[in-house]
């Protein structure tokens, strides 16, 4: 089987009310990523996406002038799939469906700003749901839990019962990566913030404070995966795609499900704990390997959750691992979203942690851990998620 | 802080069919009803056309003894919903049925701060309109 590489990175300025289309953004998104690689847009063959995608593939395929598109693929679900899409593609190359397959999200989200009527274009999505619940909503919004940030309140909440973690922990990491987004240029949050800042914060949902929230913008951003000879031959050179995974764990959005399913974390094998493990296997490295990881967080409650099941630390242990200092640039042996993340560089459904594992792993990035050789990137742990493991190319 | 339900013209409310209907007419009679596996007795909820223990369609309900423990909680603040933006800061629960299945919910006499994970608490159908009658908690 052939072995996929990222061959190319592109992404829009991020901000908000930036008044664009989404096919506007997705095509600025994925010529910069062409071009990035040296690569015409019109030979990409493929394009991966979300579900709640609203640029469509015929849309694309004539407005960049694609020659043969060979290959369509969407996944679940929200920010849960921001590494799954990576697989997706990656899966293509190497069984040999695709050559120059795209991957790509590109969201207009401000509140004020909608270019179609479907849920999921512009403001959000919760508060559109109407006063007749026909499905899963009925077992949550009778009850005033709507949002995002109230399922994953209840979920750290939960966590912190069962662990003793403290809502500080998720501030912290909250702080380190609005550090990591005051460096770099492209971030929307350019000011740091201290936990005495955290503590200030309006609460949205306790534990869960304004500035652990992702932001609510406009951007886009695109990679191209193709072969690692392929890549090797293009500008930009070869970041090989070591390994990925999906799992088809619960949702947030159905929190009976979400709690009757993790109840056992830690007792019986479940959702990401079973999944790190299938993917460190194959790669045939282990987490202690990984240099630098992203980590997809609607909200920072999630970096902890996420380390645990993948088996950074151990469970329970996730909070403790970011008082360490562990995942804060560049001091900690395991630097967490190095260009911002959600609350500090932009919120694309977690898309934009991909090319930041690229740039680590060709030495570009604005906080750059030195030396790195592996890097690990996965969805939001709250959502049917997946994760990928890339490499410098040897 | 005590919790209050909306009134009957602002609440989002279950326009449900076929098996949900069914555990929403039960909370009309006051009943707190799971469906359950007539096979295996595996309980399940929400409402589903099988048993994911045992593959079993045959299925059954299950009046719940309506008592539990708080598998979670929170204190929402804006933005929410509409018809709960009058009182907020207000709290949301997960509650554990003893039977072994999860709920979300709201705590009628209990202010969030002063609970932890694992207090114990006790169903309380609380009538909206002839319509709709929410399965809240207080504790117990
Ligand atoms: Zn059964």
């Amino acid at each position: 089987m052939r072995t996929a590489a990222v061959a190319g990175i592109g992404q829009t300025r991020f901000a908000k009310n930036m008044g664009r289309t989404e096919l506007d953004l997705a095509v600025e998104a994925i010529g910069a990523a062409c071009s990035d690689a040296g690569v015409e847009p019109r030979t990409v063959d493929g394009f991966v996406s979300f579900h709640v995608e609203q640029v469509s593939e015929v849309d694309l395929v004539t407005t960049l002038g694609i020659d043969e598109l060979r290959y369509m693929a969407r996944t679940p679900s929200g920010g849960g799939g921001a590494a799954s899409i990576l697989g997706l593609a990656a899966m293509a190359v190497e069984h040999g469906t695709a050559e120059q397959v795209i991957v790509f999200r590109a969201r207009n989200r401000s509140k004020a700003a909608s270019y179609g009527s479907d849920p999921n274009q512009g403001g959000r999505p919760w508060a559109k749901s109407g006063s007749r619940l026909r499905d899963f909503r009925q077992w949550h919004h009778p009850f005033g839990v709507a949002a995002p940030a109230h399922e994953m309140a209840l979920i750290g909440r939960r966590h912190m019962g069962v662990y003793g973690t403290r809502a500080e922990h998720f501030g912290m990491q909250a702080v380190a990566q609005r550090f990591h987004a005051s460096r770099n240029p492209d971030a929307i949050m350019r000011d740091p913030i201290t936990l005495d800042d955290w503590y200030a914060a309006r609460p949205i949902a306790e534990p869960i404070r304004l500035v652990d929230c992702s932001l609510e913008n406009d951007g886009a951003v695109a990679l191209l995966v193709t072969t690692v000879e392929r890549a090797r031959d293009l500008q930009a050179g070869a970041i090989p795609v070591l390994g990925h995974v999906q799992l088809g764990a619960p949702i947030h959005t159905e929190l009976s499900d979400f709690f009757a399913t993790t109840a056992a974390y830690g007792e019986h094998d479940s959702g990401a704990v079973v999944a790190g493990r299938r993917l460190f296997g194959r790669a045939g490295i282990t987490p202690a390997d990984v240099d630098v990881a992203m980590v997809v967080e609607p909200f920072s409650l999630t970096v902890p959750l996420a380390l645990e099941q993948y088996g950074f630390c151990g469970m329970g242990e996730g909070g403790p691992f970011i008082e360490s200092g562990a995942t804060r640039w560049p001091d900690g042996g395991l630097p967490v979203n190095t260009h911002g993340g959600s609350n500090g560089e932009a919120f694309v459904h977690g898309v934009n942690h991909l090319p930041e594992a690229v740039r680590q792993l060709r030495g570009t990035a604005v906080n750059q851990v030195e030396g790195a050789e592996v890097a690990f990137a996965c969805g939001a742990i709250t959502d049917p998620s997946g994760a990928v493991l890339l490499g410098v190319d040897r | 802080m005590t919790f209050s339900v909306p009134s009957p013209d602002a609440i989002p409310r279950p326009d449900p069919s076929g098996a949900d209907a069914e555990f929403w007419s039960a909370l009309r009679d006051g009943e707190l009803r799971f469906e359950r596996c007539a096979a295996c007795g595996t309980l399940r909820h929400p409402p589903r056309p099988v048993c994911a223990h045992c593959g079993s369609r045959a299925t059954e309900w299950v009046t719940s003894a309506g008592s539990g423990e708080v598998w979670s909680f929170t204190v929402i603040h804006a933005p929410t919903l509409p018809a709960f933006i009058d009182q907020v800061p207000y709290g949301a629960v997960v509650v554990r049925l003893d039977e072994g299945v999860f709920v979300v919910s709201n705590l009628l006499d209990c202010p969030v701060d002063e609970l932890t994970v694992g207090d114990r608490v006790e169903l309380v159908p609380t009538r909206v309109d002839d319509e709709l009658t929410l399965p809240l908690f207080r504790r117990a």
